[in-house]
């Protein structure tokens, strides 16, 4: 059994909840298990990193410094913002030595130990996508995804060293292990607003609403996410989008988890889809009604 | 031995922080020296009188000049020296401005490293001994390597001026990238009608053997004497038969199997090919990949319409070996492109831009097809994809170039130059269409040239904006150019039909092999360096190899035309003589010492030291030792630095006379 060090983050405990839920289900099915950092903190994004340097590297470093005072070797970060603050702060600890005995004496710790941060696509590519496919129950025939990966996934290049920053394939590939099919579309990796949530929404509405459209018109029927500030965006901002256009028609959008949690046989109840603003029921996507038990 | 000493104050840069008369006055009593002075300008004509005279009066056997770097007035002294009666390599330089005076602010303390500097070059000079220059016969042939538009008028210049050349091209045909381009700027004269001329000139030249559909594959020896190992491709076409009728052609049922790279691969060719209507010699070849006869020994529709029976299926690539007194090089360049790079390569590639899947966002020189009268479209633009004449087109210009993320940190050169001819180009086919350039800085330095600029934007009404295109995407069958306007400081948005971008210019793919082929450096990029980047800049650092045209750099038409010329220039006055000087500054085994190791031969740079039999009475060979060719030889003291048992030794810098110059400080 893998095992793996947990950093949820603070989205996963509240709006996300369904991301956290879908999660610890899917990956036990598939045979891997969390170990949760005792006393994690916020991960120093948005507000903490805006603020203060050092503060936010000293929280993301403080998680780290958790996991290995735990004996963790690995932490797998959901969060697509947690995931970049991590290894953003490991990058400039590492290339930093001014920043490294800062951070060192703010946490009254030393930072020997070499502790990998993954996001949640790494977490299922080394997990083996074909675990997905021996233990799903269904194929998702019917599901034309978009597969979205925001800003943070994949970016900055040289600091992730995952996939492309411009023109990724790593999503695609876990999601067609569902059976699903994935569309090629035009802005897997562009803006949605990000924290402007908030402060500017009519910002997050028009750019949510380009990327929305972009996926609807290149033939998806939904839309696959990996970060909880997305998720918000795409989703939940669709009611005020729905305002501003009043012509908008929804669009479902999953958590990954959740996609591969319905190929696992779980229901949408089970992995928290229920929680979502725009509902979605994969038998309402389905031509051939026999494929869902 | 009697040393004079002569101090120079070079005007006030030595004197300033080194006091010139003291230096002078206490390097007088060292041992050995006869004489010792100081002068405001020793390299004036009453310095270099002050030296010659006072050889002659003293009657002084060796000199040292403490003055500027002896890269600039060695040659100057020694040739004093020797007009007064000294052997050149009897006159030492300390060089007490870029080591001393220029670098340091303290009098004292330089005055007192000065003084040192010019010990050392006495204690040196005591155990130099006279050298002689080196007498090397020339082969009077020049191997041209290119046949573009500088390997054209490098091969012209030299055959001009009665001189054989060989013009080695690798595609079937010469004329280069030249031969691709619609128009030029900034005159927007026809490029073919102003090149074919040339490449013809070229093919019925008497000096000139043009050997199309080759490529050297091996150089050996040295300045005046290269021998050159060249492999002529096996065109499946008899040269000699071939009327170039063309009818093998028209008649080959391969119509369109392969792309044909003439047209940047907008249209296609058969099997057997000339690569377009003027090409130079007009005879075709039979590309083996593509020909139904390789595949299944079947077809051989050439081989019945050839009235002249020059189909020659059979036909093997052959070796052509050549001697050569002198070599210019004169590959030119190839195109940066932006799909995905395997993950070792320098180069990034844009997946912003779609890593090359949208087929209507082109390259420059895919544009130059289009607007060409006898490119694809016959000159109309028209796009890729659907043949459609695009009512919007964005040129996008710095890509790949100026871009540290993407692999290149030098300016490409040329491309604010053809962007606007192209924006231009299309203004004037396509009377209503849109042009906009996004642009970083317009630098168009050159005759005429912002004026040509200034007439895209005032008379064909092209519009430019400032700044970077952040992505590319198709939607609805536009391209949707995302990037910013950073005058306005202000999002762009263009919904155009086709893009065009300025890639950057790389240096060819083999680059780096043939520059190693030949034995001359190149940069990090494989753009093959000059000697000096201000006075030598036709010059290989390799003497003999001489460069022209975009192999060295971006250049344009002109520049490379220029820089050809001054090869061939450089070329000529080479071999105007019967026999070459060479400097004796060149290393030399000991052939009893040598243990036969070889180590020498792997670190030099040159290629200059070969393996010698020494032999018994009875004639065997009972050991093997390293020789170096004095020919070849650079005097970069490598070899000596390298070889164990120290049997090598440099003239002119031997062991004794640099432990005696490390002593003296």
């Amino acid at each position: 059994m893998m095992k793996y060090g947990y950093f949820p983050g603070c989205s996963q405990t509240s709006s996300a909840k369904e991301y956290d839920i879908s999660l610890r289900k899917v990956i036990e099915k598939l045979g891997v298990s969390f170990d949760e950092i005792n006393d994690w903190s916020c991960c120093g994004a948005t507000s903490a990193h805006v603020t203060n340097h050092n503060l936010s590297t000293a929280l993301a470093m403080r998680n780290i410094m958790l996991a290995g005072q735990q004996g963790m070797d690995n932490i797998v970060a959901p969060c697509a913002a947690c995931y970049n603050r991590l290894i953003m702060s490991q990058h400039e600890i590492a290339n930093h030595p001014l920043i490294k005995k800062e951070t060192e004496e703010i946490l009254s710790a030393d930072f020997k130990k070499d502790i990998k941060v993954f996001n949640i696509l790494e977490l299922f590519l080394k997990t083996g996508i074909n675990k997905i496919t021996e233990n799903r129950k269904h194929e998702l025939t019917g599901l034309k995804a978009a597969c979205y990966y925001g800003c943070l996934l994949v970016r900055p290049a040289e600091i992730t060293k995952f996939d492309d920053a411009e023109q990724p394939s790593s999503m695609e590939k876990i999601v067609e292990s569902t059976g699903a099919e994935t569309v090629d579309w035009n802005m897997k990796v562009e803006c949605c607003g990000a924290a402007h949530s908030i402060s500017r929404r009519e910002i997050v509405v028009d750019l949510s609403k380009k990327i929305i459209e972009d996926a609807r018109s290149h033939g998806a029927n939904v839309m696959v996410v990996a970060c909880p500030m997305c998720h918000t965006n795409l989703d939940m901002r669709q009611r005020v989008m729905k305002r501003a256009y009043p012509d908008h028609r929804e669009f479902p959008v999953l958590y990954l988890t959740e996609l591969i949690g319905l190929a696992l046989g779980m229901s949408e109840k089970e992995l928290g889809i229920d929680l979502h603003y725009v509902d979605f029921r994969y038998e309402d996507k389905v031509e051939d009604k026999t494929l869902v038990n | 031995m009697k040393i004079g000493v002569f101090i120079c104050h070079c005007g006030e840069n030595i004197s300033s922080t080194v006091d010139c008369p003291r230096v002078a006055e206490e390097c007088g009593s060292y041992p050995g020296v006869e004489y010792s002075v100081d002068y405001k300008y020793m390299c004036s004509d009453p310095g270099q009188n002050l030296i010659k005279d006072a050889i002659r009066e003293k009657n002084l056997d060796a000199i040292v000049v403490g003055s500027c770097s002896p890269h600039m007035h060695e040659r100057t002294f020694r040739s004093a020296a020797v007009s007064a009666g000294i052997n050149p390599f009897l006159v030492e330089i300390a060089n007490l401005r870029e080591h001393c005076s220029w670098v340091h602010d303290d009098i004292e303390a330089s005055t007192r490293k000065a003084t040192e500097l010019v010990r050392m070059a006495i204690e040196k000079v005591k155990r130099d001994k006279p050298l002689t220059k080196i007498n090397v016969p020339v082969t009077k042939r020049v191997l041209v390597i290119g046949g573009g538009i500088a390997g054209i008028q490098a091969a012209l210049d030299v055959a001009n001026a009665g001189y054989e050349v060989i013009l080695v091209e690798k595609e079937p045909s010469i004329g280069g990238h030249m031969s691709q381009l619609s128009e030029t700027f900034p005159t927007l004269d026809c490029s073919q009608c102003i090149l074919t001329p040339r490449m013809v000139e070229v093919h019925q030249h008497p000096n000139i053997k043009l050997l199309t559909y080759s490529e050297v594959v091996k150089i050996e020896g040295f300045i005046g004497n290269f021998k050159a190992t060249i492999k002529k491709k096996a065109r499946h076409i008899n040269e000699d038969l071939c009327s170039g009728c063309g009818l093998c052609i028209t008649k080959c049922p391969t119509k369109k199997k392969a792309y044909n790279s003439f047209e940047q691969d907008l249209a296609f060719r058969p099997a057997v090919y000339i690569p377009f209507p003027q090409a130079v010699p007009n005879i075709p070849v039979i590309d083996e990949t593509v020909c139904m006869y390789y595949k299944n020994g079947k077809c051989g529709m050439c081989v019945k319409v050839c009235d002249r029976q020059a189909i020659d299926f059979d036909q093997k690539d052959s070796m052509l070996v050549a001697d050569i007194g002198a070599i210019i090089v004169a590959t030119g360049y190839s195109l940066y492109t932006i799909d995905k790079k395997s993950p070792d390569s320098k180069y990034k590639g844009y997946g912003e831009y779609g890593y090359g899947k949208y087929r209507d966002v082109i390259d420059g020189l895919q544009f130059e097809r289009i607007a060409s009268a006898s490119g694809p479209t016959a000159g109309e633009i028209r796009r890729p994809s659907d043949g459609k004449v695009p009512k919007k087109i964005a040129f996008i210009q710095c890509v790949g170039s100026r871009d540290e993320s993407k692999g290149i940190s030098y300016c490409s050169k040329i491309c604010c130059m053809y962007t606007a001819k192209h924006a231009m180009l299309y203004r004037h086919k396509v009377h209503d269409g849109e042009a906009y350039i996004f642009y970083m800085d317009i630098r168009s330095g050159g005759k005429m040239y912002e004026e040509f600029v200034r007439r895209a934007i005032e008379e064909d009404k092209v519009k430019y904006i400032r700044g970077r295109v952040s992505k590319i995407y198709e939607e609805n069958g536009k391209y949707i150019v995302k990037g910013e306007d950073t005058i306005a400081g202000m999002p762009v948005e263009i919904d155009a039909d086709m893009v065009v971008l300025a890639t950057a210019m790389i240096p060819q793919d083999n680059a780096a092999i043939l520059a190693r082929t030949i034995g001359i450096p190149y940069d990090k990029y494989g753009f093959f360096n000059e000697s000096h980047p201000k006075l030598k800049p036709v010059e290989s650092t390799t003497a003999g190899v001489f460069l022209a045209g975009a192999c060295h750099s971006p250049k344009d038409i002109p520049e490379s035309v220029a820089m050809a010329s001054a090869a061939a220039c450089k070329s000529i006055i080479l071999l105007s003589a019967d026999t070459l000087e060479r400097e004796p500054v060149v290393a030399k085994v000991n052939e009893d010492l040598c243990a036969g190791c070889f180590y020498c031969q792997k670190v030099c740079p040159f290629g200059a030291v070969e393996v010698k039999d020494i032999k018994d009475i009875n004639g065997i060979v009972y050991k093997e030792v390293a020789y170096i060719n004095q020919g070849v030889c650079q005097g970069c003291g490598t070899c000596t630095a390298t070889c164990l048992s120290k049997s090598i030794e440099l003239a002119g810098f031997n062991n004794e006379e640099i432990f005696a110059e490390i002593a003296a400080l």
